[in-house]
């Protein structure tokens, strides 16, 4: 099975975050970059599929020049090759440009399967793995914690507010998983001396056939008017429970009206 | 005025979702709020009552089988033909994930803008939205089509206005490469009397510190008290103390509730990603220097073995 897995390099969730003041963009230039955590376990899972069903797995991204140390991590785990999309124009491209941009290179890949994280830890939007089924025209399978491949039909186990649903789609299809799906390996030193030896294809906006100004600051189809940071929370009261802390609390909640 | 449309989240058990309420109370400031149900048989009957209340003038259904037995795409579908008919001056959907794949996949196929995660809405269109773990705030503008924006839950208090709608049945004709994910089986799991998470205005949740599965009863008899829903923090759900659907944090549900009370949790950021913008925050907790303490509007430094019974006792000693 030719799987493709989606990688985005954000910054790191657990450092400090902005936007900038010059474009209303993500800062990335002053933040500590890393691979969206989420999309480690997709390229377990796809990993997990090559070994049980045999194929090759192939790591995507589009970002700029600094998106490749996330390739090579990504490659340490133990894809096949990977595929740069890689273009100055596609600074500042908005969720629509980039599954645009995204479906282009996927055009070109003829993957049988597509496995991304659920979502970006930086944008949370969640809308990727929709935007690019619809573009291709194929099945999205999303939010999957679980999932079966039996030939060329895919069934998923995806979580929902009131338990969860069992959906199944033939290939080609897109799948997006959470957290939940597996447990992704750790690079081995071999597997980091590899990955640099793997190839890495460089595509630009020209080879996928999509227009500079349909993509990018320029092309985007919704924009930051302005930003500011929130007041960070100051704490309140703190106790040290002396043997009266939980009426203590109860008393705070009462005055708070919410008991 | 012209229409907004707002995309309902009902569940077959609890009806209208509030977030749907918040929705039709934000659509009322850009123009006339018209409702669209997209679910099984029936459904829209069954919600025009409450969805009435909250001023919805119209209901449009789209209904059946060929739209609730495959995943989202035919919803889209069906979503995309009524924006083209009726020109709404702007698309609210929830911001959960079906709402956010609906709206994914109607921006696409209009090739329109898209706000996710918004938490307000000017009558002009520029919304607010909270970016990185709360720490941001962000103004935004769809520059190209109309305003699609899903809500995120608890973001205003939904107001009643009452208007009795009518109910227009829309013809379904979905194509085929709609229906490549087909929905097999739905499982309900965890069914309760508790409140849905991310609409909860009470969050009662647990962290490592609560030590194992069992002791998770704690935890929900404060909930339950306080008639709140139960949370966990990632730790908690890793080790196996709780279900995953109620993670709260970067990697689960982002909670905004009037009362956040955390119970043996830290307050790495992981967890604050997902619980910072809760209007008051309790905290419980061991370690003094837990950083969840820099958060909480009260802290109590201590054994929550020891004092979430004796609150839990305190409650009932009041009611």
């Amino acid at each position: 099975m030719n799987i493709v897995v989606l990688v985005k390099q954000v910054p790191d969730s657990g450092a400090d975050r902005n936007l900038r003041s010059d474009d209303n963009t993500v800062d990335r230039g002053s933040a500590n970059n890393v691979i969206n955590e989420m999309d480690e376990y997709a390229i377990e899972e796809a990993l997990k599929i090559k070994e049980a069903h045999g194929g090759e797995v192939t790591i995507l991204t589009m970002g700029p020049d600094r998106a490749t140390e996330s390739i090579r991590k990504a490659l340490s785990m133990g894809p096949d090759k990977a595929v740069h999309v890689l273009d100055d124009a596609l600074h500042g491209s908005c969720a629509v440009a980039t599954s645009r941009v995204l479906a282009a290179a996927l055009g070109q890949l003829n993957a049988d399967l597509v496995i991304c994280g659920a979502e970006s830890t930086d944008g949370r939007v969640q809308v990727m793995p929709h935007m690019i089924a619809e573009r291709l025209g194929v099945a999205a399978l999303t939010g999957a914690r679980k999932l079966t491949v039996d030939g060329a039909t895919l069934t998923v186990e995806r979580q929902t507010e009131e338990g969860y649903e069992v959906i199944t789609a033939a290939t080609p299809a897109v799948v997006s998983v959470w957290d939940t799906i597996n447990e992704p390996r750790y690079p081995s030193f071999k597997g980091i001396m590899a990955a640099k030896k793997k190839p890495v294809q460089t595509l630009s906006l020209a080879d996928l056939g999509v227009a500079p100004d349909e993509v990018g600051l320029d092309g985007a189809t919704s924009a930051v008017v302005e930003h500011s940071k929130r007041p960070p929370r100051s704490g309140g009261a703190k106790i040290t429970d002396e043997g009266e802390g939980g009426v203590k609390l109860v008393e705070f909640l009462a005055t708070e009206k919410f008991v | 005025m012209s229409e907004v449309l707002v995309v309902v989240e009902a569940t077959t058990e609890f009806g209208v979702k509030k977030v749907t309420l918040e929705m039709l109370t934000l659509a009322r400031e850009l123009g006339t709020p018209s409702a669209v149900v997209l679910g099984g048989a029936g459904a829209a009957e069954a919600l025009s009552g409450k969805l009435g209340e909250y001023g919805a003038e119209k209901i449009y259904a789209a209904e059946g089988d060929e739209i609730d037995g495959y995943l989202v795409a035919p919803k889209a579908t069906v979503l995309a033909e009524l924006v083209r008919r009726v020109q709404p001056a702007a698309v609210l959907l929830a911001s959960a994930q079906e709402g956010k794949e609906i709206a994914a996949r109607l921006a696409v196929k209009l090739d329109n803008g898209i706000l996710t995660d918004v938490v307000g809405l000017a009558a002009d269109g520029t919304a607010t939205q909270i970016a990185f773990a709360g720490s941001t705030i962000v103004k935004s503008k769809v520059t190209r089509g109309l305003p699609l924006v899903t809500v995120r839950p608890n973001s205003v208090t939904p107001a009643p206005a009452a208007a009795s709608p009518t109910i227009e049945q829309l013809t379904v004709s979905v194509a085929d490469s709609d229906k490549l994910a087909k929905v097999v089986e739905r499982v309900a799991e965890q069914k309760g009397s508790r409140p849905e998470l991310t609409e909860a205005g009470v969050v009662v949740s647990g962290g490592r510190g609560v030590g194992n599965a069992d002791n998770f009863k704690l935890v929900e008899e404060l909930a339950d008290l306080l008639g709140g829903a139960v949370g966990a923090s990632r730790a908690a759900v890793d080790s196996g103390f709780y279900p995953h659907q109620f993670q709260v944090g970067q990697t689960g549900k982002t909670v905004s509730p009037q009362l956040y009370v955390a119970l043996g949790i830290s307050g790495a950021i992981q967890h604050r990603a997902g619980m910072q913008t809760s209007k008051t925050i309790v905290a419980v907790n061991k370690d003094g220097e837990a950083p969840i303490f820099e958060l909480a509007d009260f802290g109590v430094v201590g054994d929550l073995f020891k004092i979430v019974p004796q609150a839990a006792e305190e409650i009932r000693k009041r009611k």
